[in-house]
């Protein structure tokens, strides 16, 4: 695009060409007529990626107490677990993504209308209606979780088998448990939501180490730019590449 | 309250109604103001490259759209509930800041099928009065398609928009090159040629083909070459990046307010956007016939007075409606009495999605390629286009496959019976993803002597002003539609034979959920009409009680159109824009007699 500017090219579009300069993840370049050479230096195919184990980085939290961070580890694990597709949500730093997310904005409810008198009763049609945020939900949540995994079975739910984890979260989806302080499957829906955000969204979130989730699926992240692709009926060739350039 | 300095035009909002009554004002030489409630955006630095490829941020979590924390509407089915607040995203999503919507809407830019601004005298004339049911308000829109046509075919120039026209001046220019038959005549072509399509689409096209249908492309403002609009705007090529719908476009592709109208506005000295001004009210004389400004809250949450001689409300569907009933301006609907207009006739978009898997050796539709406009659709159910006489409900619909770029948050879909999460699940995803593919039947929604709007007796927004309050549901018609319009565009997805399909039909009986995204094609409220017991505007959208009023938007929409609202949005804010420069201000009263 940047070959049909005429010579008093807008100042915001002068800086857009600046910004994509510097910040530029190699594959676009080739339609804002930078250098299509560079597109093929990327042409890898993921196949051809040796194999290595992957694990989330280290990470300390700030929002959850350990035994918080204990659940949501393993609760994650369940819900996307590490098999033989590749690493699950746990190895991707889903736990760390939703962390930092329950320290944002949204993890306060200042996303949400809060506003009350609140009718959590309201048909489920009309939309979320409790007065909890993010974080009074996991808070609520996993206390509520971990006190029944006790009464039920005597340990809180990190330490229960797999299978045991396995039942516990369809008992929270199906809603065959109640918790008195929220419903459990507001819990549940929120975490297995968090969960596909974590694993799917573009590592600067903290999640989708390594681009897993990405990889998982064959989605490309960042590239944005498939002028040559729109009308092949063929495999995407090329790995993915995230925000910060990294590649999958 | 400080008072600013009076103006000739202040314009609530700066979505695509208010920058084209902007553009429109300012050549007539009047001083003109807009007053826009959300923050200063563009191009740079609201969708640059790579910030701007983050799903995370954009989508889930909703960066571009109004704050609704701080203002939202409430919702209710029916007159007897008690109406709750929308207090997360789901349904609908509307915008904020320079551009409103149009920074960061998908692109299909449709005109209007001739019959729907007709419809009432077009199915009473065919099928009977009898054949409209009761409590169905529909009405006619009290405009032609020929009186609109030059204000369509200048709005696809301003928008760059591309596509493939049937006929031109009554020549068939478009037969087997992805023309639609059923499209009514246009004076000139499409400023640029269609896009490329994607495998989707070309599926989409076969299989429709295959069962009978005829299918054309989908006339996007997204470019598919480079363009320079008649402001002297210039577009780049769009390269199906995928992240549109939502996003702002990094490559100037995407028709906006921004890109295609405002570097002209900003040219010119008459012309002035203050951003971060959030209009309480229009003020309006004593005896409430005449406008004398707005009040408006500024950034640091002054009240200001805004003097002007014309107002223009171009707040968006819902946010003209409020602000008509915050101010006084026209007489509130009531449901139970059928008085008044304003709040009377809100319809929405009667819309169903089916999804076809294949192997993945068969196709590869790579659904993260893509453009908010782009697609193929079929007109063979839209509108009038067949005989409604046997069915027995009221309505049309496209169908269509508009792959827009589907990101794995949203956007990755699994066959039906798929484990909800595990390794089932995670197999299924790693599997589905690069072959599925979505279709719509973007249906067209009727109105109804009981969805209304008005204002909440409870609940406020953040300047302590009433929340607009929808009471809303799907009624036996709308369900008779959907379920025959899903059978139908359900044998397009069987033709390609796909491994599974999914499809989501309307049940009889069922509610409105306002926690799925829909669509955000809100309608009415503020409608346009020949009789002001039954319309709150005239034809030339301006207010029957306030003549120095105007409310542009698809407020003036009597029902829900088959297609998607903006092209005939913007084609009616240059009609009323025209009234305006060459009538009104020569001699400002009435444009039409009550
Ligand atoms: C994701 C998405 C995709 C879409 N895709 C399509 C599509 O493909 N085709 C199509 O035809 N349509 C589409 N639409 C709809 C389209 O965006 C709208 O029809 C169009 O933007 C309406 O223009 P408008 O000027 O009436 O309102 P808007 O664009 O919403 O602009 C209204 C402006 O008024 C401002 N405002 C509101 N209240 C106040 C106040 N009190 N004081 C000051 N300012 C105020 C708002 O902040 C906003 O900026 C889409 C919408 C969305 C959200
Ligand atoms: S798909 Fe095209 S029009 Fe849409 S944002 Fe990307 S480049 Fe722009």
């Amino acid at each position: 695009m940047s070959k049909d500017q005429p010579a008093s090219v807008q100042p915001a579009r002068r800086a857009f060409l600046r910004q994509s300069l510097t910040l530029i993840p190699v594959a676009t370049l080739a339609s804002t007529g930078l250098g299509g050479a560079v597109l093929a230096d990327s042409a890898t195919p993921a196949a051809a990626e040796p194999a290595r184990p992957v694990t989330a980085r280290a990470y300390q939290p700030t929002f959850f107490t350990q035994e918080e961070w204990a659940f949501v580890s393993a609760a994650v694990a369940v819900l996307i677990p590490t098999d033989a597709l590749g690493a699950g949500a746990a190895d991707a730093g889903v736990p760390e993504f939703i962390d930092r997310q329950l320290n944002t904005r949204y993890g306060s409810g200042g996303l949400w209308y809060m506003q009350g008198p609140f009718h959590p009763d309201a048909p489920s049609e009309l939309g979320y209606q409790l007065k909890l945020n993010p974080q009074e939900i996991y808070r609520l949540g996993i206390a509520e979780t971990d006190a029944w995994c006790k009464a039920q079975f005597g340990k809180a739910f990190a330490q229960l088998d797999l299978a045991r984890q396995q039942q516990v979260l369809e008992a929270l989806d199906g809603g065959t448990v109640t918790f008195a302080s929220l419903p459990a499957a507001t819990f549940f829906n929120m975490l297995w939501l968090n969960t596909r955000e974590g694993f799917f969204s573009d590592p600067l979130h903290g999640g989708n180490q390594g681009l897993v989730g990405w990889k998982l699926v064959g989605f490309p992240g960042a590239r944005a730019d498939f002028m040559d692709w729109v009308e092949r009926d063929e495999r995407y060739p090329f790995p993915p590449v995230s925000i910060s350039g990294e590649r999958g | 309250m400080s008072q600013m300095k009076k103006v000739d035009v202040v314009i609530v909002g700066f979505g695509w109604a208010g920058a084209i009554m902007a553009k429109e004002l300012t050549e007539a030489g009047l001083q003109v103001l807009a007053l826009e409630r959300g923050p200063a955006r563009d191009t740079y630095p609201d969708g640059v490259y790579p910030q701007t490829m983050d799903e995370l941020t954009y989508n889930s979590r909703k960066k571009l759209f109004m704050d609704i924390s701080r203002e939202t509407v409430t919702l209710r089915h029916s007159v007897n509930d008690v109406a709750v607040p929308y207090r997360q995203f789901g349904a609908f999503l509307p915008g904020t800041g320079t551009g409103g919507a149009g920074l960061h809407w998908s692109g299909v830019h449709f005109r209007v099928d001739p019959v729907e601004l007709r419809l009432r005298s077009h199915y009473e004339e065919r099928y009977g009065k009898a054949f409209i049911p009761e409590g169905m308000t529909i009405q006619d829109f009290g405009v032609s398609y020929e009186e609109l046509e030059p204000y369509f075919d200048f709005a696809e120039k301003v928008f760059g928009t591309s596509g493939t026209a049937w006929s031109i001046k009554g020549q068939v220019v478009g037969r087997d090159k992805g023309g639609n038959p059923f499209a009514a005549d246009r004076s000139s072509d499409f400023p640029l040629v269609a896009q490329k399509n994607t495998v989707s689409a070309q599926l989409f096209e076969k299989a429709a083909r295959e069962v009978g249908y005829h299918p054309y492309n989908l006339p996007s403002a997204n470019t598919s070459g480079p363009y320079t609009n008649p402001y002297g705007a210039q577009m780049g090529p769009c390269n199906f990046c995928g992240y549109c719908s939502g996003y702002a476009c990094y490559m100037y592709s995407k028709a906006s307010p921004n890109v295609n109208i405002l570097p002209a506005l900003r040219q010119v000295p008459n012309f002035e956007l203050r951003n971060n001004a959030h209009v309480l009210r229009v003020n309006l004389t004593e005896d409430k016939r005449l406008a004398t400004g707005v009040t408006y809250v500024d950034s640091q949450g002054r009240e200001v007075e805004q003097p002007a001689d014309l107002v223009i409300l171009g707040a968006f569907q819902y946010n003209n409606v409020r602000l008509m009933l915050l101010s006084g301006i026209g007489k509130p609907y009531d449901p139970v009495s059928n008085q008044g207009v304003v709040g009377r006739n809100f319809a929405y978009q009667n819309i169903s999605t089916v999804t076809a898997f294949f192997d993945r050796d068969s196709h590869h539709t790579n659904p993260f390629i893509g453009a908010g406009g782009n697609g193929v659709a079929v007109d063979d159910f839209n509108a009038d286009n067949f005989d409604h006489g046997p069915h027995g409900f009221v309505g049309g619909s496209p169908f269509w496959v508009n792959q827009a770029g589907a990101k794995p948050i949203s956007g990755t879909k699994v066959p039906p019976g798929t484990p909800k999460w595990g390794s089932g699940w995670k197999a299924a995803v790693a599997d589905s993803y690069r072959h599925m593919l979505s279709m719509d039947a973007h249906g067209a929604h009727q109105s109804y002597r009981d969805n209304y709007l008005d204002l909440d007796p409870v609940y406020k927004d953040a300047y302590g002003q009433p929340l607009l309050r929808m009471t809303f549901d799907w009624k036996d018609n709308d369900v008779k539609m959907n379920r025959f319009m899903v059978e139908r565009m359900g044998k397009i997805a069987e033709a390609m034979g796909p491994k599974a399909i999914s499809a989501g039909k309307k049940a009889f009986g069922q509610h409105f959920d306002a926690s799925t995204y829909q669509t955000t094609h809100l309608n009415g409220g503020a409608i346009m009409g020949t009789d002001p017991k039954t319309s709150a505007l005239n034809r030339y959208l301006q207010c029957w009680d306030v003549h120095n009023v105007f409310v542009p938007g698809a407020s003036a929409f009597p029902q829900g159109l088959g297609y998607n609202p903006t092209g005939l949005v913007a084609a009616l804010t240059y009609w009323s824009a025209r009234a305006i420069r060459e009538r009104y201000l020569k001699n400002p009263g009435p444009l039409v007699q009550a």
